[in-house]
């Protein structure tokens, strides 16, 4: 067996192989791809749209073809092909575990982040009915832990229904960690979730107040880290916590749940040999997701400093040179990565469209870039303005060179764009 | 419903002009507040109707971004109305 347990990208021997040896199925010829050779007429990309989602890392994709070849079999299956899928499993559930500070056994995998956050909040809720129905949340947790909330508190599992409890946030989107302390102190409550940070504006939450709290109430606290983890480092303030491999550069296909033994929880889903993700997961994605979590650790350090600094650099200058922007976001406790900002009287849509135009792949928060027409919820309830709105998540390996040439080309092309709403003067 | 034909009633002091935004999406009942605000003197009441559920946001955001005071937001059926107070 080639690939191995924990450190895999150093252990592995790196096999040779590219897009070019592979025969394009008909598939991908309908799609809009732009050829990995530039030309003089194909203008480079610039991504700067990384949350959630970034550029794959090289050796996590290494690794994942490497596993495609020695990881194929199911991991259940007592033979030597599924004995070497799941000992590559183990490896990257063990890596993992050691980057989250967790033990191996409680680390378990999904096939995607949001799966793993609805079933956390779901099977905690149902493990604690008998001492209360109450979901406590802050107001800018993600969609998906607040709509796995509303759906908990209203399931027939007692003869009593909950509430969900959201926490207010501050102009920069920060919660209250008195008031989030004393919300989940009350009588009746299952669970409190609080996010490390925040993926739509980088501020900081006060995790560990909020878990120092939870653990004088009893009171489970799930930390959703998928904005963090890969970027800053976690520190032990939570009984579950979940992260998000794409957002650290893993292909997608996999998302991670850490559960600490002492929580009480409940399926509300059927019984499956992988009890809390049923059907368990694709051992390529999870051996990828370990190896770009590595990877982003040890480049942590470098990439950390250089994005704090572009991230400064962006607010400051779309500050100065755009006019009528507000620039959102705690400007010190943050990510050292994301930044947004609205621009009064621009359409979301035609500015994402605009910058796409120009070569720029960008975030927005906008009701009018998505397909829901309410904006941001984040937004809205750090009382931000939510149209016109630009989110930048900068991948790891950014270039200083790429963010300047976004913000010289950013005033121009805001102005385009009020100019089709004929706002001038206003 | 298209269009935002501002005015239907005086700006000081009585009613409010009326900003009818009804239809439109983001950011636009922002801008026809904002063309109605335009040289209106401090103190005038402008109230706009919008039934996009931006509005509710960002019409607080500008008139903060302004200098201009919420006065009143209510929601009847899927139609918001918030009136603003021009000046601080």
């Amino acid at each position: 067996m080639r690939a191995a347990l924990p450190g895999v990208a150093r252990r592995t021997s790196v096999g040779h192989v590219t897009s070019d040896d592979a025969a394009h199925p008909g598939i991908l010829e309908n799609a809009p791809v732009t050829r990995a050779t530039p030309t003089h007429t194909t203008p480079t990309r610039v991504v700067l749209d990384a949350g959630g989602r970034a550029p794959v890392d090289p050796a996590a994709r290494t690794a994942l073809l490497e596993a495609l070849d020695l990881g194929w079999a199911d991991p259940r299956r007592l033979h030597a092909e599924g004995r070497r899928a799941r000992a590559l499993l183990d490896g990257a559930r063990e890596a993992i575990a050691a980057q989250a500070g967790a033990r191996t056994a409680d680390v378990r995998l999904s096939a995607h982040h949001t799966t793993a956050l609805h079933a956390a909040v779901r099977a905690v809720a149902r493990g604690r009915r008998r001492v209360g129905r109450d979901v406590v949340v802050s107001a800018v947790e993600r969609a998906a832990v607040l709509h796995a909330a509303d759906y908990a508190v209203a399931q027939p599992w007692t003869a009593d229904r909950g509430r969900r409890v959201t926490v207010p946030v501050d102009a920069v989107g920060r919660v209250d960690g008195e008031a989030m302390a004393a919300a989940l102190a009350a009588p009746g409550v299952a669970l409190a979730a609080l996010q490390h940070a925040n993926g739509e504006v980088g501020t900081v939450q006060p995790v560990a107040r909020v878990h120092e709290a939870a653990r004088a109430a009893g009171v489970p606290l799930l930390v959703d880290a998928g904005a963090s983890a890969g970027h800053v480092p976690i520190d032990a303030a939570w009984d579950l916590l979940a992260l998000d491999p794409p957002d650290w550069g893993a292909p997608a296909g996999v998302g991670v749940l850490v559960v600490r033994p002492q929580v009480r929880w409940m399926p509300d889903w059927p019984e499956d040999e992988d009890d809390w993700f049923p059907g368990g997961v694709s051992v390529p994605a999870a051996l990828a997701a370990a190896v770009a979590l590595e990877r982003a650790a040890a480049r942590r350090a470098e990439t950390d400093a250089r994005r704090r600094g572009l991230v400064d650099r962006v607010r400051t200058t779309v500050a100065a040179t755009v006019p009528d922007v507000e620039v959102v976001g705690d400007p010190s406790g943050r990510l050292p990565h994301v930044v947004t900002f609205s621009c009064l009287y621009v359409d979301g849509e035609a500015l994402v469209t605009e910058l796409d135009r120009l070569g720029f792949a960008i975030g927005s928060g906008s009701a009018c870039t998505s397909s829901a027409l309410e904006p941001s919820h984040v937004l809205a309830a750090m009382g931000a303005l939510t149209h016109g709105n630009v989110r930048l998540a900068l991948p790891a390996d950014v270039a200083e060179a790429d963010v300047e040439r976004f913000l010289a080309a950013l005033p121009q092309a805001v102005a385009r764009v009020r100019d089709l709403l004929g706002v001038h003067g206003l | 419903m298209t269009g935002a034909g501002p005015v239907t009633a005086a700006g000081t002091c009585g009613d409010p002009l009326v900003v009818d935004a009804r239809g439109l999406r983001c950011p636009l009942p922002v801008v026809e507040l904002a063309r109605a605000a335009r040289g209106a003197p401090d103190g005038t009441l402008l109230t706009v109707l919008a039934t996009d559920p931006a509005a509710r946001h960002d019409v607080p955001a500008w008139a903060r971004l302004r200098g201009h005071a919420v006065v009143a937001c209510l929601e009847d059926d899927g139609t918001w109305r918030i009136t603003v107070r021009t000046g601080s």
